[in-house]
This record gives C-alpha cells, structure tokens and sequence, in this order.
C-alpha cells in the first residue's frame, strides 16, 4: 500500500489540478511488461498456495513440490519485471516459461487422463512466452541507450577564459566560509608565537 | 497551463492544469521562461522518493518573469522582474536561514510535520519534489506560484540568455556547494564521481577554486568527455579499477578531497558486485539507495581527508564502512545545496565570464516533449546530458 494511502497525505487547497491529461512517458512495451510482472504475481502466489489442486488438474500428481518451486520463482522474476529493469525481469520469465513447458510435456504423454488439461495448458504456456518474447525485445528496445547520435563533448569546458586562467580563478575573491573549513592547518592551531 | 505532472513510477504527462492563483501576501506568480529536468527528478521518475502524490507538478529548475505579486511581496519583487527560482523555498527569517542553511529553513515545508517524521526534523519546501518537503507544484509548466517570494528569487539582468542564467536555480550552486564543503585548498587532488550535470559544475567549480588535480570518474564516454574539456583525469570504471588508478595518480596517498556527485542511483554493474546486491535489495524494498560511490570513496580517500556528499540519498543504506572512515578520520559534509547563499557570487562569475552554464545542455525542448525527454534522460540515450525545456 503507497505510503500516502497509510498517511492520507493530499495535495493541497489551491494548488493546480488536471484538467485533462496529456500522453504518457509509458511506453506499450512497458505497459505489457507491468501487466505480466502482475500476472507473474498471481501465478506464483497460486502455485504457493495450491499445488496439489494445479497437480490434480494437469496429471502431474507428486510434483507437488517442483509446482510451489516455481510459483517462488514466478514472485522472484515479477520483481524486476515491475521494476526499471524490466529486461531482466523479462529475461527471467523468459527461462521460467522454457521450463514450465518442459515440465507441462511430462503431462502429455498418452497414459495421463489429464492429458487434455496439460494440453490446454502448455498452448497457454506457449501464449505467454510469446507475450514474454514480445516484451522483452520492446523493453529492450525502448529503454535501450543505443537510441540517437553518439557524441563527444571535448569542445565544452564552460570556462570562458581558458583553462589555465581559470584555475584558482574564485581564490581572488571568494574565501570559503569559516562554517564550511573542513581541514585546518597545525600552523592554524598553534598559540601564536610573541615576536 | 501545461505542465509536466507526476502520474507514478515511470509515468510522466503534459497534461492541461488549472493556472496557479496567489494563496498568501507573499506569493508571485511567474511565467516560465525555461525550465530544466534534474537528476533527482529521476529518483521520483522512478519512484524511489515516497510520498508523490498523482497530479504533482514536476521541476525544480525554473526561471521566468513575474507577472503578479502578493501584497506582501511587492517592493521587492515587482511585475516583469526577471528572476531564477531556487529549488529551495526559504522564509530568510527562521533560525537555519538566518545561519544560510537555506535547504533546512523551519517555516518553509507546509507540510512539516510529515518532514518532522521522516527525517527528525523538518527541511525546507522544495518546488515539484515529494510531500515530505511541502509537495509544492513544481516548475515543470507554464506558470509558477512561487511561496516566500520575496525571499525565493534571484533577480537576475536583461542581456544574459536564460541558458546562461537557469542552472543558478541547482545545478551550479549544487556543484558549487560539493566543492566549497570539501573545502577545497590549492594544491589538492579532488576526486568527482559521477560527471552529470551537477558533476560537471563541480569540476568546473573545483578548478576555480585552485585544485591541482582534479579526477573524474564515469563510464559514458560523452559525459568523461565534456569532464575532459574543463581538464578533468578521466577514469572509466569500466575499463579499470578506481581505486588503483586513484593511488598512481596521487603516489599511493589518495585524493584529498573525495565528492560523490552521484547519490542514490549507483550504476549497477558486474564489475562492482555490491551494486548487484544493493539493487536486488533496493528492488525487494530491503534499502533505499546504491551507495557504492560512499563505499568507494571511504575506502580510497587519504587519512583526514573530506568526504562531500552532494548526489541525492533517500534514505537506508546498507554496508558503509564506518571502521574505516572513523580510523582515517575522515570528515563528512552534506546537505541539499544552501542555493541563495551562493548565487549572488555566482551571478557575478557568470557576468564576468569565469563560467558559463550553458555548456552542459544537450537537449532544448519544448515542454510537451518532456516526457519523452525523461526516458531518453533516463536511458542516457543519444548523448544526453542535460535537457532545456521551453515552456
């Protein structure tokens, strides 16, 4: 819960309000990643809870504990997924989804009564890697640094009168304040000697 | 009006707003000539910085003309005064102003006793930062109220581009502050890390104010670039170890004064492990900021040396190595910049040609593509270094 919900922090009487709201700097690439970082939230939060139920369904009962493994990794990849770092967030779903369906084609085989449930399953699966595929090249490509020209800024001292002028420049005029002397010298500290 | 306005993490918009009205005597209004995006608005872009409400006005760089004026206020400022907003909103009358510890003014937070929780004691209101600090509409927009008027501005003359006359708004009483409280002396060697826009001043600052040597260290080569043209040592941590590199430059003795200019938001980079778990930290809610720079600079600073804290932090930071800086003596100064206790001498190096601000922007923008120009300042992407916008 956002700490100004605990604190019923408002804006205050008088100060501007929207009156009509412009483009975001969201892009889709980084709306879909959010939607998955939740949808991370959920499957994992439910793979916790309920593995035995997912088991039943799917035919693959006894793997009960490989199930509540995966829904901890589903929580550890929506971290970062719902962070600024997205790609890395998307890379890790990326390889969750490579072994949910490695796990999900031991349920396909023609003995498991649940085989059409995995069958179902694993085309969901395979959506959502796909989702996954999607928003990881988006993320990576709309937060990528590569975007515009590279240049070089050796031509910008900011030093009107040259460099050599201006070292020592502020020592004509400025002294730095006595509440901002950080280091004295033992010269400074010594009784001052009768001449 | 139009303004940039703050709708969550990563989710900023040029919405239409209602206009700013004069709420106290002391108020004024101003039109906005031009504004700027800071690095700490990056910290609320990523929504590191609690208390941001949806619908806050961004921008804390903001400079304009004065088109209305509270009762109070008149006299000393008038309408179509041209005048630089500190991004600290200061009363001049309290205790800490009277001391020039503008940032930490009592009277200025209308929101103190928020400020009172968080922090121990309130600081001062800043413009279009978190309601900790007042949650004052920012600067990121067409008009501006600013409160304490008649203390919170820095007139400044006709005949100087705003380009040249914006960043005494932050950026260059910031960088300024970095060096002065490091107390700089000729003869030193002065480490910076982080060669950003506050970065950049203080080099340019270090280097007036006589220091031998000056070192930066980055790992964007434009950003090493432009610390280069004002006769900054480049160190790229990338491709070597900052700290072997810091001891051959001062023969094994360290630098003298040590300035983080980076803060909160420490490049993560597998190079430097403890920025790997203090994300993975920071991302489960486990630690508010990457110090790696603090840990570093503890680490290599020359016994008695000064450490200048200036890069924005927010609030828990794990695994500082208080052994070593206590048995170094090392001494630590902090604090958001005091800005009017140097403009006014800044204003006069800018006239007379000592430094000109203007070198660090990369991008001039109009004030709708602000949102745009946050994911590319963000990214880092196409060389961008300090975005301009025009209202």
């Amino acid at each position: 819960m956002p700490l100004t919900n605990i604190t019923h922090i408002a804006r205050s009487h008088g100060d501007p309000w929207v009156l009509r709201k412009g483009p975001s700097s969201l892009t889709s690439a980084d709306q879909l990643a959010r939607a998955l970082g939740w949808f991370s939230i959920g499957l994992g939060v439910v793979e916790l809870i309920a593995p035995g139920r997912i088991a039943r369904t799917l035919g693959l009962e006894g793997k009960e504990g490989t199930i509540r493994a995966y829904g901890l990794r589903e929580l550890a990849s929506a971290v970062p997924t719902l962070s600024i770092d997205k790609p890395v967030g998307l890379a890790a779903r990326i390889a969750g989804d490579a072994l949910d369906l490695g796990t999900l084609s031991t349920a396909l085989r023609p003995d498991n009564p649940k085989r059409n449930n995995a069958a179902v399953a694993t085309a969901l699966v395979l959506g959502i890697t796909l989702l996954d595929i999607v928003a990881y090249a988006g993320a990576k490509a709309v937060h990528s640094r590569e975007r515009g020209k590279k240049r070089d800024y050796s031509d910008r001292a900011g030093l009107p009168k040259g460099l050599q002028s201006s070292r020592g420049l502020a020592r004509k005029d400025f002294k730095t304040p006595p509440d901002y002397r950080a280091e004295g010298t033992v010269a400074d500290a010594l009784p001052a000697k009768a001449s | 009006m139009r303004a940039l306005v703050w709708h969550g993490k990563e989710d900023i918009r040029c919405d239409t707003v209602s206009d700013p009205e004069i709420e106290n005597p002391r108020d004024a209004i101003i039109k906005v000539t031009s504004c700027a995006i800071c690095g700490s608005d990056l910290h609320l872009f990523h929504d590191l910085i609690p208390a941001m409400l949806p619908g806050d006005i961004m921008g804390h760089e903001t400079m304009g003309e004065v088109v209305e004026v509270g009762s109070v206020a008149k006299g000393k400022l008038n309408k179509g005064d041209r005048v630089v907003i500190p991004f600290t909103i200061q009363c001049g009358e309290c205790d800490q102003c009277r001391r020039g510890n503008f940032s930490l003014c009592q009277r200025s937070n209308r929101k103190g006793d928020l400020g009172d929780k968080a922090f121990g004691h309130r600081t001062a209101g800043l413009f279009g930062y978190t309601h900790l600090t007042g949650g004052y509409p920012g600067g990121q927009a067409e008009y501006l109220r600013v409160p304490f008027a008649d203390t919170t501005h820095i007139k400044v003359p006709d005949g100087i581009e705003d380009e040249k006359l914006l960043f005494l708004s932050d950026i260059l009483p910031t960088g300024w502050q970095a060096a002065v409280q490091a107390d700089i002396q000729p003869g030193d060697t002065v480490a910076v890390w982080g060669c950003g826009p506050v970065g950049q001043m203080t080099i340019r600052s270090a280097i007036l104010l006589g220091a031998e040597q000056v070192i930066a260290i980055d790992h964007l080569p434009e950003r090493l670039s432009m610390a280069k043209a004002a006769g900054a040592i480049t160190i790229n941590f990338e491709q070597e170890s900052v700290v072997a590199r810091l001891n051959e430059l001062t023969k094994g003795e360290g630098p003298h004064k040590c300035i983080d200019a980076v803060g909160s938001e420490s490049h993560v980079n597998p190079g430097q492990p403890d920025t790997l778990l203090d994300r993975a930290k920071q991302m489960m809610m486990l630690e508010n900021d990457r110090p790696h720079v603090l840990r570093e600079m503890i680490y290599v600073c020359r016994p008695a040396g000064v450490i200048s804290i200036i890069g924005v932090y927010t609030g828990l930071v794990d695994k500082i190595p208080m052994g070593q800086a206590m048995n170094k003596g090392l001494t630590f100064r902090m604090a958001q910049a005091h800005v009017p206790r140097w403009t006014g001498d800044l204003l006069h190096r800018i006239e007379d040609g000592q430094i000109d601000p203007s070198f660090v922007i990369t991008h001039k923008v109009n004030l709708s593509d602000g949102p745009e120009m946050y994911r590319t300042f963000r990214d880092k992407a196409d060389s961008c270094i300090k975005v301009m916008l025009r209202p």
